[in-house]
């Protein structure tokens, strides 16, 4: 029992960042109607960046905020450079190029950096409280919870009640009239991408020092429980992913503490599989059919 | 090459072409040197895969990134069934032929699962779930270890070369020979595919799923058969690689190896398969060549190791931006979009289904957008029209 409380708690605090990464993914789709397959890698170069910055300054909250300022910028990189020029015209096209660039950042990462894993200290104390004798959350997943929850507070409010947030969804929703009405579209679409890159970066940062360490190929498992997230909870829908992040880290973290860590990348390929096939809209998705 | 043998037509133009490309191969290995002639192998081994995935992708507009899995599948029924096979006394011509049924067969199965899940979806989600798939490899390998023997893999016994070559050939040469046969039965299959009827219904399919289920295209099937005939592609190259090396383990399939097909099928030119020989030809060529003038260089042995391997990812990254950015036919689209601007009207576009799509692509809620300007004043045109045109 007590097993059980400690994994769940252990598995909310995990689930609040699939949940953070698949929203990242919800706003890429949201602004651009894009899978961005590189999300992953475009986050590990910002935590890089992060990690360097914590190590010259030794503070922990610069190289949070060098991070997430190099993840916007990473983004905008992206989508002028290179994003902007995929042909539009099939969603195949831009996840082909998305897996180039993927490709382009992890060997660049890997020719800078080698092979190594670089552990990333917490800036908390990541051993458990125990609440009446239970190990339950550590002071690091409080934290972890408090942000990614917060994050997504903020961007709830910067969607609904701001102009910049009514501009971002009517371009990602109509950009022909959008665009009559005044709305710059190429702009919100960048912004959209910004915003995305850092939220990534964010949830990026806030995973690797429960991990093994910093390694260019540390975010590819990442990727792939937020893009479970993203199909659990429709990738229309910003409370499927708060959710679907949440049912995912509770599962995984059961699975991993019941069945081991090795069974945990199956137990992503069922749960896939099974959503996929009973309910392909996602399951906190009201929509009929997932069209790509 | 229409101008070649101009009397010959229809399938029997393809057996013979086919064949003469075989026996040019074959003969070819005579000029190789072993490690050539190994090469030469893992190129025929990677042929059918990438043959496979650029069926799928370029006809079918199906996105598969876990390639690597299906082949795995391939090598891992070639070498248990051939394991068991040399466990009842069985050796020879016949121990290779059921086993390399088998990994085909044990491919087919994987992609047909993969493709029933696939049906009912389009492209980003079918690329997600093919990628888990390749990731979760490595985990099922080590949680059924009684069978597939962890990280370790399957060893097989050795094929030796048939008594009557002994005299004549090197092993190597025997292997890229076996290999060569393989890949030119199974590309010849892959290209009856494309120009058969099927691959008519994958093309429409592709195009315009509604516009299809009109004329009478069960969707879902032609996705399906899409899929397994890939995957079937894909395990005969899984159990040829098998044959080469004699092991079969996940480090050997892992998500890179997955991109690395992908790049093969994208610089190749999705949709063709001579493309696909181009391509294969390429991911085994230039990271050897890279490592190569790496080694030339004399730079630190930190830096070498560090440049191995990532270097030509680093390079197939970018020819993939390039080429999906730049020229989305690939390489073998130059002399195809002259040829077929001559018989028929279609275009390279409508070819790579880079066209037609545009209005289907968003979610239900941009229902007003379907039919924006851009769309309809650009390529779209209409697919029963086209599919006249490609037939002939």
């Amino acid at each position: 029992m007590d097993r059980l409380a400690f994994l769940l708690a252990t598995g909310l605090a995990r689930g609040a960042i699939f949940a953070l990464f698949a929203l990242s993914l919800v706003l890429i789709w949201r602004a651009a109607r894009i899978i961005n397959f590189a999300q992953g890698a475009m986050a590990l170069v910002a935590t890089y960046l992060a990690f360097a910055v914590t190590g010259m300054t030794g503070s922990y909250a610069a190289g949070l905020a060098a991070g997430i300022l190099g993840g916007a910028a990473i983004g905008w990189v992206v989508e002028r450079g290179v994003m902007r020029h995929a042909p539009h015209s099939t969603p195949l096209a831009g996840v082909i190029v998305a897996i180039g660039l993927v490709m382009v950042l992890q060997s660049l990462l890997g020719i800078a950096f080698g092979p190594q894993y670089r552990p990333m200290a917490a800036p908390f104390d990541e051993t458990p409280i125990f609440v009446g004798g239970v190990p339950l959350l550590s002071p690091y997943d409080i934290f972890v919870l408090v942000v990614a929850l917060g994050v997504m507070g903020l961007l709830a409010l910067l969607f609904t009640r701001t102009a910049l947030g009514l501009q971002l969804r009517a371009s990602a929703f109509a950009p022909e009239v959008s665009r009559m009405l005044g709305v710059r579209v190429g702009r919100m679409v960048t912004i959209g991408w910004m915003l995305s890159a850092a939220v990534a970066a964010l949830a990026a940062l806030l995973l690797i020092p429960t991990e093994l360490g910093l390694n260019p190929h540390s975010t590819d498992m990442l990727f792939v429980y937020a893009f479970t997230v993203a199909v659990v909870g429709g990738l229309d829908s910003p409370v499927g992913a708060l959710l679907g992040g949440l049912t995912v880290g509770v599962v995984m973290s059961l699975i991993t503490g019941y069945l081991g860590s090795t069974v945990a990348p199956i137990g992503v390929l069922v749960l896939l599989v099974v959503v996929l096939l009973v309910k392909p809209g996602g399951v906190f998705s009201m929509r009929e059919a997932r069209t790509a | 090459m229409k101008r070649v043998f101009p009397r010959l037509t229809g399938t029997r133009r393809v057996l013979v072409f086919a064949g003469i490309l075989t026996l040019l191969a074959i003969g070819g290995t005579f000029l190789l040197d072993p490690f050539r002639n190994f090469q030469l192998a893992t190129a025929a081994a990677y042929l059918c895969a990438v043959g496979g995935l650029t069926l799928l992708i370029g006809l079918s507009g199906q996105l598969s990134l876990g390639h690597a899995a299906l082949m795995a599948a391939g090598g891992y029924g070639y070498a248990l069934t051939s394991n068991a096979l040399t466990d009842a006394g069985v050796d020879g011509v016949v121990r290779f032929a059921v086993a390399l049924v088998a990994g085909v067969v044990a491919a087919s199965l994987l992609g047909l699962l993969l493709g029933l899940a696939g049906a009912r979806l389009r492209g980003p989600y079918l690329a997600g779930l093919t990628l888990a798939l390749v990731i979760a490899l490595p985990a099922f390998t080590s949680v059924f270890s009684a069978v597939f023997r962890g990280d370790q893999g399957v060893q097989t016994a050795y094929s030796p070369v048939p008594e009557f070559l002994n005299r004549l050939i090197a092993l190597e040469q025997w292997q890229a020979w076996v290999a060569i046969g393989v890949a030119s039965v199974t590309t010849t299959a892959l290209v009856l595919v494309r120009r058969g009827v099927g691959g008519l219904r994958m093309r429409a399919v592709r195009d315009d799923e509604t516009a299809a289920r009109v004329n009478g295209v069960a969707v879902r099937r032609v996705k399906v058969t899409a899929f397994t005939v890939s995957a079937a592609a894909a395990g005969a190259g899984g159990a040829v690689l098998c044959f080469v090396t004699q092991s079969v383990s996940p480090g050997g399939y892992t998500l890179a190896f997955s991109l690395l097909l992908l790049v093969a099928a994208v610089i190749g030119g999705l949709g063709s398969i001579g493309g696909a020989a181009l391509g294969a030809v390429i991911i085994v060529v230039l990271p050897w060549l890279l490592n190569v003038l790496a080694g030339a260089l004399e730079l630190p042995t930190e830096l070498e190791q560090r440049l191995s391997g990532n270097l030509s990812v680093l390079v197939f990254g970018v020819l993939l931006i390039i080429v999906m950015l730049v020229r989305p036919t690939g390489l073998a689209g130059s002399w195809g979009v002259r040829r077929r601007t001559k018989s028929t009207h279609t275009s390279a576009d409508a070819e790579l289904g880079f066209t037609a799509s545009a209005d289907r692509m968003p979610g239900s809620d941009q229902a007003p957008n379907r039919q924006s300007p851009a769309s309809t004043t650009g390529t779209t045109s209409n697919p029963s029209k086209q599919f006249l045109a490609q037939e002939r």
